[in-house]
């Protein structure tokens, strides 16, 4: 951390994590948040917005792959 | 000692090129390219428009004269033709004409493709409403084709159809950008910036499919294999280029991003499975898993937060972001059926072979 960025980082504290359960979908997360796996190694995602699954359907857990729209899958939302 | 031959520079290290110039289909398109290499007075084009739209057609987007003069015309705005001088992009002869042709399109677009216009404008109604229309799409399914059937030379056939836009991927729609405001553009912002690399030029969607090309042996030159794909095939991207060209249609092109990436993340999984059935690797797979990941992000942000609060913004555009995801369907279920109707019977689908 620089000089610099502790003068932002104080001046303006970041953001909380933004999370947003979408209808029948995932979970769309924005924000430094960090994963763990159950084997307690760190999941690094690829991208700034990450869309968790919700419906256990998955071919790419953690991440969603879209299965929900073809499971069936209700959030009742 | 093996002597280590330098691999191709990666796409976006490059310098990129202009599209190159493709052989005529017709008097239209012969006409235009000579107009705009000098062979020709540009006042020709007002009676070459006039003649095509005179004679009987099925479809416009069938047309292989109208949808190549029309993907010379746009491209203008694009990377531009070799050997085209850039200022022909703004040449009033060339935009009355592209201006016949799109008004000749979008009435048979608008005749071929209605909706109902969304009564409830909230975000979270019209999010609901093309999440509905695009699952509920029963067009003919290039993807289980590729999953299950496809044979090498079918592949590489789909890889050059979609190579048209892909190389240029993301780009209609960010002629959108400063024709909105607020939430919308913020959420087609997050979607873009991740299109084209977040940051990294090598992941970018248009150089991950580059890269897919190399992987097949396939000429990643921007715009290399025009003459070899169908007036359908163009279709699509010209329409886009509509779309995003002009401000009245600004609800069209957020409608058929949504819808775009709302028929994506399930596609490319099946996509990736049939090339790796075939034996390819990763730096062919790469660009169809990462969009597995990517657009199970993009609909949701696309659905909701991009053309859900355009709606809310403007509820007259309700019917044009529905249209739009509609046209997206139409369209790419019309060149699905003509390859696979080619496929099916044992023949190719490109104007002439790769190889």
């Amino acid at each position: 951390m620089t000089p610099d960025d502790e003068v932002r980082d104080a001046a303006r504290p970041p953001r909380p994590v933004r999370i947003t359960p979408c209808p029948d979908g995932p979970l769309l997360v924005r924000g430094p948040v960090e994963l763990v796996g159950a084997d307690g190694e760190t999941i690094v995602p690829r991208r700034r917005t990450v869309a968790l699954c919700r419906c256990g359907g998955t071919g790419t857990p953690p991440w969603c792959d879209g299965t929900h729209k073809v499971n069936g899958f209700r959030t009742g939302d | 000692m093996t002597t280590q031959l330098p691999s191709p520079a990666p796409l976006m290290a490059r310098p990129q090129s202009p599209m190159p110039l493709p052989t005529p289909r017709g008097p239209l398109s012969d006409a235009l390219l000579r107009v705009l290499t000098g062979a020709a007075d540009p006042a020709v084009l007002h009676d070459e428009v006039a003649d095509v739209l005179a004679a009987p057609t099925g479809s416009w987007l069938e047309h292989d004269d109208v949808q190549l003069a029309l993907t010379c015309m746009y491209e203008l705005h694009y990377r531009g033709l070799d050997g085209v001088d850039d200022d022909w992009e703004w040449q009033p002869d060339v935009l009355a004409a592209r201006a016949a042709l799109e008004r000749a399109v979008e009435a048979e677009l608008r005749e071929r493709v209605t909706v109902d216009v969304p009564v409830d404008t909230s975000a979270a109604a019209v999010a609901r409403t093309l999440f509905t229309l695009t699952s509920s799409d029963d067009g003919p399914s290039m993807s289980r084709w590729i999953a299950r059937r496809a044979q090498r030379e079918q592949l590489e056939e789909f890889v050059v159809h979609r190579s048209v836009y892909q190389l240029k991927e993301a780009d209609p729609h960010t002629w959108s950008v400063p024709r909105l405001g607020g939430a919308p553009k913020v959420a087609l912002m997050e979607i873009q910036s991740d299109e084209y690399g977040a940051g990294d030029p090598e992941r970018a969607h248009a150089a991950l499919f580059a890269q897919a090309m190399r992987g097949l042996d396939l000429d990643d030159t921007y715009g290399r294999y025009v003459d070899h794909v169908p007036a359908i095939t163009l279709a699509h991207p010209n329409v886009m280029s509509m779309f995003g060209l002009h401000r009245r249609l600004r609800g069209a092109i957020v409608g058929h991003l949504a819808a775009f990436e709302m028929t994506s993340s399930v596609p490319n999984r099946l996509y990736g499975n049939g090339m790796r059935r075939l034996g390819l690797g990763q730096d062919v797979t790469e660009y169809f898993d990462e969009h597995v990941e990517a657009d199970a992000v993009h609909e949701q942000i696309a659905g909701r937060d991009m053309a859900g609060r355009l709606v809310e913004q403007e509820p007259t555009l309700g019917g044009d972001v529905v249209w739009g995801a509609a046209v997206c369907l139409a369209l790419d279920g019309m060149w699905a059926r003509y390859v696979l109707d080619r496929w099916e019977a044992g023949e190719p689908s490109l104007r002439q072979p790769v190889r």
